[in-house]
């Protein structure tokens, strides 16, 4: 009898379910692994330029450093001028507190 | 019990052959399921790993930046605030921080130019991001030119390339030595482009910003809670893409429903009449459509995580790049740390496999009560 009509249907399902949960499984042990404490050459750097932002988009000052961006950045030029930098719709303007002025 | 696995097993075995019976159509809806389940694993990974890595790299960010504001906008601050910040209880330190942006019309990039205080002496050398390194074509060693505010080239060395771990920080970054930063901008003594002061007590922060505020006039202190929270927000669920992306799966999935839930197709209907005259109950035939369902949404599920951690954490997110990049010149690659939030995978099994599976049920069920005889002459 040939091999395809020896294995049943269900058992090639489970086979390849099982094989997908073992790469996800091999994935999760590449997370575990890759955790390790922020490198310190990062961390000492961030705090000794006393970063305050990611470098994500550099196409415009308020997207750059949304954090230290002026109040009304979105729309910087002008109080009516539109955003025109693509990121400016992803990004969130900056979460204020108490403290503003 | 064994009667139990067995009965399934069965069933399943059935199912399987009854997919690959229809193997174009369901290998079509397998991939686009896969892919849906992928882009939206994918948003959820980089998103939480972007926000993990924001988190770790800026809690050493200064405790309060003080900006002066001229007719609302950001000025530069004079140094001498640092006097009056100090005496303010409860401030340890204070301390001018000196960058600007500068635009390259050759490469037509943007970089951020910031003093680094390692150089100071060290006229002519910088120290640049990987970004700004690609970018110009240059290494270790070698020379390029910033046109200086008096419009005349300003030779600098390369003196070290960042590595690649600090990309998300500082890939347009060129640090400079504070002489040639006051070269290059005309950069007027006696101010700072903004002020990081540091807190003894961080829970006093919110009370001397307050009292820096009234101390130095039109200024604008900004919290690192605020920054924290700027990029805990980023990519927020209300954010642009976020709601792009899910509309987009929320419709997909509204399709796949609508298909299902709008009816079997005369095949399947048949089908279902065939196995009700040949002695199958309404509970088989029940089983046998969740099982078919399960085997596609699950398959698709688990092939949809992997490939989107593939997608995120190996391949840098590339699908993403289009929208993130927008008009960027440089762009940093995302070398995230990986990392699997088994909550939100768990919400998204929930979200994904048990729609589809109920959307596969509903519709058989209504054609498995139905008379053998008519569900085989439709």
């Amino acid at each position: 009898m040939p091999l395809e009509e020896v294995i049943r249907n269900s058992s090639k399902f489970f086979g390849f379910t099982v094989l997908n949960l073992l790469l996800i499984l091999l994935l999760v042990a590449h997370a575990v692994s890759q955790q390790k404490p922020l490198d310190t050459e990062s961390a000492s750097f961030a705090s000794r330029l006393q970063l305050t932002d990611l470098c994500l988009f550099t196409e415009a000052r308020y997207t750059r450093h949304p954090a230290m961006a002026d109040n009304h950045a979105a729309f910087q030029e002008h109080p009516a001028a539109l955003d025109h930098f693509p990121s400016g719709s992803i990004l969130m303007p900056l979460q204020k507190s108490g403290s503003r002025r | 019990m064994t009667q139990f696995f067995s009965r399934h097993r069965n069933i399943l075995d059935f199912a399987i052959a009854s997919l690959l019976r229809r193997r174009l159509k369901n290998l079509s809806l397998l991939l686009l399921y896969t892919f849906i389940v992928a882009l939206t694993a994918s948003l959820i990974f980089f998103v939480q790993a972007l926000k993990r890595e924001a988190a770790l790299l800026l809690k050493d960010a200064p405790d309060i930046v003080v900006q002066s504001l001229m007719a609302g906008r950001h000025d530069l601050i004079h140094v001498d605030n640092i006097e009056r910040i100090v005496a303010i209880r409860g401030v340890t330190e204070a301390a001018p921080r000196f960058w600007g942006y500068y635009y390259d019309p050759v490469f037509a990039a943007n970089y951020t130019l910031m003093v680094d205080r390692e150089l100071a002496g060290e006229t002519g050398s910088a120290v640049i991001g990987q970004g700004v390194a690609k970018n110009q074509r240059i290494s270790e060693g070698d020379i390029f030119t910033l046109r200086n505010s008096a419009n005349t080239p300003t030779l600098l060395t390369v003196k070290k390339i960042l590595p690649y771990e600090s990309e998300l920080l500082a890939s347009d970054m060129i640090l400079v030595a504070p002489e040639d930063f006051a070269l290059l901008f005309g950069f007027p003594a006696g101010f700072a482009t903004d002020l990081a002061v540091t807190v003894a007590n961080p829970r006093e922060t919110v009370t001397i910003a307050g009292k820096i505020a009234e101390t130095v006039p039109n200024s604008r202190p900004i919290l690192k809670s605020e920054i924290l929270r700027t990029y805990e927000s980023i990519f927020d669920w209300r954010g642009g893409m976020m709601v792009t992306i899910l509309f987009m799966v929320i419709l997909s999935f509204v399709i796949f429903a609508w298909d299902k839930a709008a009816g079997l197709s005369a095949e399947e209907r048949r089908e279902t009449g065939i196995l009700k005259s040949i002695g199958w109950e309404t509970g088989d035939i029940l089983l046998l459509k969740f099982w078919e369902g399960s085997a596609v949404s699950l398959t698709a599920f688990l092939l949809g995580i992997s490939a989107a951690y593939m997608h995120v954490f190996f391949f840098s997110a590339t699908l993403f790049a289009p929208a993130l990049k927008g008009w960027s010149v440089l762009y940093p690659a995302f070398h995230l740390k990986p990392h699997i939030d088994l909550y939100l995978l768990a919400t998204l099994f929930f979200l994904t496999v048990m729609p589809y599976t109920a959307a596969t049920i509903l519709p058989s069920w209504l054609a498995a009560t139905a008379d053998a005889d008519s569900a085989m002459r439709s």
